[in-house]
């Protein structure tokens, strides 16, 4: 056994999207920076981001051959010790961390810089799947329920006054995962019912939301059998629903700020202004809508060329997938992500140990809630929330966080068979 | 069920996106649109346009470079106003004005900020033109004319309105088009067709580069040279000779209907329609509903024929068989067509065609007209078989010529008489002020001219057009196809030999020209007006047709004078005038020359004007009272005295 290679019974449908995947990426972001230099370089030159890229990718190879070299057990035994490092390490940034355009969210060793919240999603994945796989744990219970959503907000709570609220809210969908693992649906179905409230409240005026739930709760209440009739419940619900809406008024005009209210406003349609505030999601439709089916052709997207999107190479660049390869393109490219978030559920059920399924998951969670919020804001279904897209997005911290995390998973997986 | 819910999310929240990217991929069109407008900087370069000369080769008109200051609001950045606007001598309400106008077009689409800079000004503001950043020059051709006449024949050019833009791709805000005459009607000759260049910008507005390698470019196509059939010549002295009247005259070759002259008046020198006055002076022209000087009398204005349609009546009356040659008619200083009704004539004894012509007697061809129509049982038959005569003559429709404004004038038909007279037994009696050109037929001048040119050809014509030649194309089939009318060859020859002796003989004598055989035909024409919700009778235009030289014609030509007395008074003398100037090149007869060109109608249509107009205008000259051998002549009035 120890002279197997260490790609032995590695799933190759996974590892083959994940290179596709990184490629594309690259040749997006090669694409999407040409617009702003003149003439054209090499793709590999480094002084240019492509050409960092380039180096981004060439380093994580040996990134994963160490992961995959790594026993699998080491994650399971240490994973409390990697989550409370990264935890550190987020905290550590409010000493040393570098601020970057109002976001203290960086080390930075010279001019390299790392991104800790990057690997802290990988930890923390690690931190959830070591906590329920515990046999004495059971999330029917009270407490263990809280404690599991204690180490979900830790890492939110270190990584929100950053500010960077986008990777905060990729940690939410550990939620789903706790689902998966046994925590009541009515926390899904609340946090479900909390967003459409709060997107209703700011549409609709809060007196009008509130007879709709009268009517909708005094409709499932007559609609129960006589038995489950429960008034007070009832009430509560009606109380707590009411108290919710008239609070989002209140928090919408003096909790947020108002780049927060203009980023609802804008996925809302109540105010469009197209210079400021509103220009990111503008410039980003436009040139997604102007690819049509078959797009510009790689290199010829107008709007990519005259660096009209801002941020086309980190968090827009899916706008010049859409506008060089247009809808048929953009199609492939969803395509191969699903594929992969779907292989990876799929590997993850059928994970022999619990450490491992739960940790398939998460990682199917995180490539998934960065996939719909990244691409949902781009085109424009979804409030400007900072969100890289996995393998595509330009940068370091965020290629080999997420390159970590797909191949701890694989690894484990690769395992299963030595898993007795 | 634990399982079901990730995978549900994902596939949901997938065709969400999907659906999302379909709707703005495929379905919304405006973005595609957006992103060119933003990405995409459009280069115009506009050809010369090209050049007009006279049937003779003489250059008529030509260009001068212009430079159009534009702007494109979006891009207009902090700039020194001050400085930008005491540049261009504007006031900084002005630029504010300016500025507010093009962002209401469109904030990223060039407008033009402001208009025909000469080239001291442009060469003032390009030096500084790095500071102002959104406004760029963009050189135009304007014409410069080298002719002082041909307003109405040439048209103008204008700056393309929004309407034009909405209907006809091609023209962007600030492009130029020809309007009105030729510059109108051979718009796409003489424009060429303007030169694309694509740019490909960034976000700063940079230039970039040319976008896909200036694929999508095109070369600017010049301009084509055209050459009118007018006679610059001639054209510029038949306004000379029409200063301080108002009326047409067109003039026609017979053999190819080629337009020699086309003058209206009153008229303007075309340069005060170019430059940063253009409109200014537009705007006097257009307002001035006095004398209409925008308004093309050779083309638009329909009158009475009056007396040369005597020449129709005749020829219809010979081609229908109901008289000859020797046909005679006695007239008693007028025509009792009906019982207390009578046509007064000023000629009297008997009248045969050749007669009745030089003299035009309205007994004559009220009499011919009568037996015409009371050929057939039913008049109105009558009526139809001469209106067919008449249409074969190109009346009562647009003529097609190549000019793009034009009236139908009027043919009645039985039709018009069962509208006019509902009821009641119309008859040949009903009608018959139609024989002498007074009734229900209108003519414009240039139909007029139309008409003589083809008694000229003894019964064919040519459309008549105003372009000789295209450069390197010839001129369109349809200016070259022979129209032969409804009126045998073989009637031509007596109606000529009549209207050969109205100079020896008849109402123009006089008014001949040495060594030049013309024939003609005076006519005097009877007009009404409204004012003050009264009809009144206005002073009788004078109008006269002719060509010449009698064999082997090379004009025929129509005049057209309002409230000008009677024929020969001022019609006659300038036709006579335009013939000799077209075939000698030289005028003799200087006196009547000097008569004509200082002659002045001004006081006549001042009368009409309002009392208070009146007193505001200077007093003009008195009228040159025509010599006595000037014979007053074939006045014509219907008194219809009311049978109970």
């Amino acid at each position: 056994m120890k002279n197997q290679s260490v790609t032995n019974n590695i799933d190759w449908i996974s590892v083959v999207i994940y290179i596709i995947l990184v490629i594309l990426g690259w040749l997006n972001i090669y694409s999407s920076s040409l617009s702003s230099i003149e003439g054209e370089t090499s793709i590999f030159d480094v002084t240019q981001i492509y050409g960092k890229q380039f180096l981004f990718i060439l380093f994580s190879v040996p990134l994963v051959f160490s992961v995959l070299a790594i026993d699998a057990k080491f994650f399971e035994k240490y994973a409390i010790i990697i989550f409370a490092i990264s935890l550190l390490s987020l905290a550590g940034l409010f000493l040393f961390g570098k601020t970057i355009a109002g976001q203290r969210c960086w080390y930075a060793i010279g001019s390299f810089t790392l991104q800790p919240s990057e690997f802290a999603k990988a930890a923390t994945a690690l931190a959830i799947a070591k906590y329920l796989s515990d046999v004495q744990v059971n999330l029917k219970d009270f407490n263990r329920q809280v404690q599991a959503l204690i180490i979900i907000f830790l890492p939110i709570l270190l990584i929100l006054p950053q500010p960077d609220p986008g990777s905060a809210l990729i940690f939410s969908i550990f939620i789903i995962v706790l689902y998966r693992e046994g925590l009541p649906a009515w926390y899904v179905w609340t946090g479900f019912i909390a967003i459409l409230l709060f997107m209703l409240a700011l549409l609709l005026e809060p007196i009008v939301i509130i007879i709709i739930a009268l009517a909708v709760i005094l409709f499932i209440y007559y609609r129960s059998r006589l038995i489950d009739r429960n008034w007070i419940l009832s009430t509560i619900i009606f109380v707590l629903v009411s108290g919710f809406v008239f609070s989002v008024d209140y928090v919408f005009d003096n909790v947020f700020k108002q780049h927060h209210r203009d980023r609802f406003n804008i996925l809302l349609g109540k105010e469009v202004d197209l210079k400021d505030v509103g220009y990111n999601t503008n410039q980003s439709e436009i040139a997604i809508g102007s690819g049509g089916w078959f797009g510009k052709g790689y290199l010829e997207g107008t709007q990519t060329k005259g660096g009209f999107v801002p941020e086309q190479h980190t968090d827009y660049i899916f706008t010049t997938v859409g506008e060089e390869w247009g809808f048929l393109g953009s199609i492939v490219v969803i395509g191969l992500f699903i594929s992969l978030i779907i292989r990876i559920i799929y590997l993850a059920e059928r994970q022999k140990t619990k450490f491992s399924r739960v940790y398939g998951y998460c990682v199917a969670g995180i490539l998934f809630i960065h996939f719909f919020v990244n691409i949902a804001m781009v085109v424009g279904i979804f409030p400007t929330i900072g969100v890289p897209l996995p393998f595509f997005s330009y940068g370091g911290s965020g290629l080999w966080g997420f390159t970590i995390l797909l191949f701890i998973f694989l690894k484990m997986d690769a395992n299963k068979v030595n898993e007795w | 069920m634990r399982k079901v819910l990730f995978p549900t999310m994902i596939i949901v929240t997938t065709i969400l996106i999907v659906i999302r990217l379909f709707y703005l991929q495929v379905i919304d069109d405006t973005l595609k649109l957006k992103s060119d407008n933003n990405a995409i900087k459009i280069k115009y370069d506009y050809p010369e346009r090209g050049y007009i000369y006279d049937r003779n080769g003489k250059l008529m008109v030509a260009n001068q470079p212009s430079y159009d200051i534009m702007v494109i609001p979006k891009d207009v950045k902090q700039i020194d106003t001050t400085e930008f606007c005491s540049l261009l001598a504007i006031t900084k309400e002005d630029f504010i004005k300016k500025i507010e106008k093009a962002k209401v077009y469109s904030p990223r689409l060039p407008s033009v900020f402001l208009a025909q800079l000469n080239k001291l000004e442009y060469a003032a503001f390009q030096e500084k033109q790095r500071k102002f950043e959104g406004f760029y020059i963009q050189k135009r051709s304007l014409r410069d004319y080298q002719v002082k006449c041909g307003a109405n024949v040439f048209g103008y050019i204008r700056q393309v309105t929004e309407g034009i833009i909405k209907k006809n791709k091609y023209y962007n805000s600030g492009d130029l088009i020809g309007r009105q005459g030729v510059e109108e009607n051979y718009e796409e000759v003489l424009r060429g067709i303007k030169g694309v260049k694509y740019i490909q910008k960034d976000k700063f507005n940079r230039e970039i580069g040319s976008y896909k390698e200036g694929r999508f470019d095109t070369i600017a196509v010049q301009g084509k040279d055209i050459h009118l059939s007018i006679d610059a010549e001639l054209q510029a002295y038949g306004e000379q000779l029409m200063v301080n009247k108002r009326g047409g005259i067109v003039a026609i070759e017979p053999k190819t209907g080629e337009i020699l002259a086309l003058v209206t008046a009153p008229s303007y020198d075309p340069a005060i329609l170019v430059g940063r006055q253009r409109s200014k002076n537009y705007t006097k022209l257009y307002n001035d509903s006095i004398a209409k000087p925008l308004y093309d009398r050779g083309l638009l204005a329909e009158y009475t024929p009056g007396s040369p349609f005597k020449i129709l009546t005749g020829l219809i009356a010979l081609q229908e068989g109901v008289i000859d040659e020797e046909t005679s008619f006695v007239c008693h200083h007028g025509f009792s067509y009906a019982r207390g009704r009578f046509m007064r004539c000023h000629d009297s004894g008997v009248s045969k065609l050749h007669n009745g012509f030089y003299n035009s007697c309205n007994t004559y061809f009220a009499s011919a007209y009568m037996k015409t129509i009371n050929k057939y049982v039913k008049p109105s038959d009558g009526v139809d078989t001469w209106s067919n005569h008449l249409k074969s003559f190109g009346l009562g429709q647009f003529m097609g010529y190549d000019l793009p404004t034009g009236k139908r004038g009027k043919v009645p038909t039985s039709k018009t008489y069962k509208k006019m007279y509902p009821g009641w037994n119309w008859d040949s009696k009903t009608i018959v002020s139609n024989s002498i050109g007074q009734g229900e037929v209108l003519m414009t001048p240039i139909q007029l001219a139309n008409m003589i040119a083809t008694v000229a050809n003894k019964g064919y014509y040519y459309t008549p057009h105003i372009i000789k030649s295209i450069k390197g194309e010839q001129i369109d089939k349809k200016f070259r196809t022979k129209h032969v009318t409804s009126i045998d060859k073989k009637y031509f020859d007596p109606v000529i030999s009549g209207l050969y002796d109205v100079y020896n003989l008849g109402t123009a004598r006089g008014l001949g020209v040495e060594g030049i055989e013309i024939c003609g035909k005076t006519g005097t024409a009877e007009n009404y007006s409204k004012i003050n919700g009264k009809r009144v009778k206005l002073q009788d235009h004078s109008l006269f047709v002719a060509f010449a030289p009698k064999d082997n014609p090379k004009i025929a030509i129509a005049v057209f004078v309002e409230n000008g007395y009677w024929g020969a008074r001022w019609a006659g003398p300038i036709t006579s005038l335009m013939i000799e100037k077209y075939i000698k090149r030289k005028i003799t007869r200087k006196d009547l020359e000097k008569r004509m060109l200082e002659g002045s109608l001004l006081p006549e249509y001042n009368k009409y004007l309002p009392k208070a107009v009146n007193d505001t205008l200077t007093v003009p000259k008195p009228i040159i009272v025509p010599k006595a051998e000037m014979k007053k002549e074939d006045e014509i009035i219907l008194t219809e005295n009311k049978v109970d």
